[in-house]
């Protein structure tokens, strides 16, 4: 591993981090969603400098969107002026910083004392390349799995967002026809 | 030393979230510090894989598994956020209390 990664190691290995902090500790809900693309930011640079570019890449634009749509969930349902103005929501800090601590601190110790073993084998050429064969060929259950995950992800965030569903408006038989728009608008009104 | 350092922060990272999940009461930040923790999970996965077995691509398997973990809590975090407001007009777990038991 050259110098260069060494040092983009160190600073993005103190800036995820840091970030995390500043999600809980901000007061704007629009910063606290920036503090937290940028943490996942430097967790995908970290992972591209440790010789995954392709997974780093995915996890940068994944978190790029995902915030910026979090953005917008947070200040929609937060109830002080959207969210904007500085405002306390914990509950039980002491014993959720006490929890945390001691799971830290034992991480910590198990990373210390745990005899790792030794790298084995050799890292390929193009490691995107080995994660494609590999998923689409020992790791195909996985990926099949990964498949149906987000399927049923799609399915069901759709089933519980929709306001109202085919029974709501047809009735238990499907027999009913839905009521006339009360508000009237459109072309016809 | 630089793997036993990667593996500090992932348990950083892991621990900033896990205070978030425990101590926040909006529903929404609640999902921000499960995020984190899937990203330290994420820094151990890719160290792991670099520092020990390159050579094998369990490791960056890992990493998907995690990416797709936290698109599909993303998803249904916000989908569960909608419907709990839509019926009751509440966003803070404190408020839905009658949902334990």
């Amino acid at each position: 591993m050259s110098t260069t990664d060494l040092v983009l190691l160190g600073v993005l290995g103190v800036l995820a981090p840091a970030c995390g902090v500043l999600v809980f500790t901000l007061d704007s809900m629009a910063r606290v969603t920036f503090a937290l693309l940028a943490s996942l930011c430097c967790v995908g640079g970290v992972v591209t400098v440790l010789g995954l570019p392709y997974l780093g890449v995915v996890i940068v634009l994944m978190m790029v969107m995902e915030m910026l749509i979090m953005a917008v969930f947070m200040i929609a349902y937060m109830m002080n002026p959207a969210g904007l103005m500085p405002m306390s929501m914990l509950h039980n800090k002491g014993g959720s910083l006490v929890v945390s601590a001691v799971v830290f601190a034992a991480l910590v110790a198990g990373i210390f004392a745990v005899p790792w073993p030794g790298r084995t084998g050799v890292r390929p050429k193009d490691t995107t390349f080995q994660a494609g064969t590999a998923l689409m060929g020992d790791q195909m259950l996985t990926m099949v799995t990964l498949g149906f995950v987000l399927l049923a992800t799609m399915v069901g965030a759709t089933v519980l967002a929709t306001h109202r569903g085919r029974y709501d408006r047809f009735g238990d038989d499907l027999d009913q026809r839905p009521a006339k728009d009360p508000a009237g608008a459109g072309v016809g009104r | 030393m630089t793997f036993h350092l990667l593996l500090v922060v992932a348990a950083g990272l892991f621990c900033v979230g896990l205070f978030g999940a425990l101590s926040q009461q909006s529903i929404v930040m609640i999902m921000m510090g499960i995020e984190l923790m899937i990203g330290g999970t994420i820094v151990a996965a890719a160290d792991f894989w670099h520092f020990l077995a390159p050579a094998a691509p369990s490791g960056q398997v890992v990493v998907i598994a995690a990416v797709v973990a936290m698109a599909a809590e993303m998803a249904m975090g916000f989908a569960v956020t909608t419907a709990i407001y839509r019926a009751r007009q509440v966003d803070m777990t404190d408020m839905a209390a009658e949902l334990k038991g």
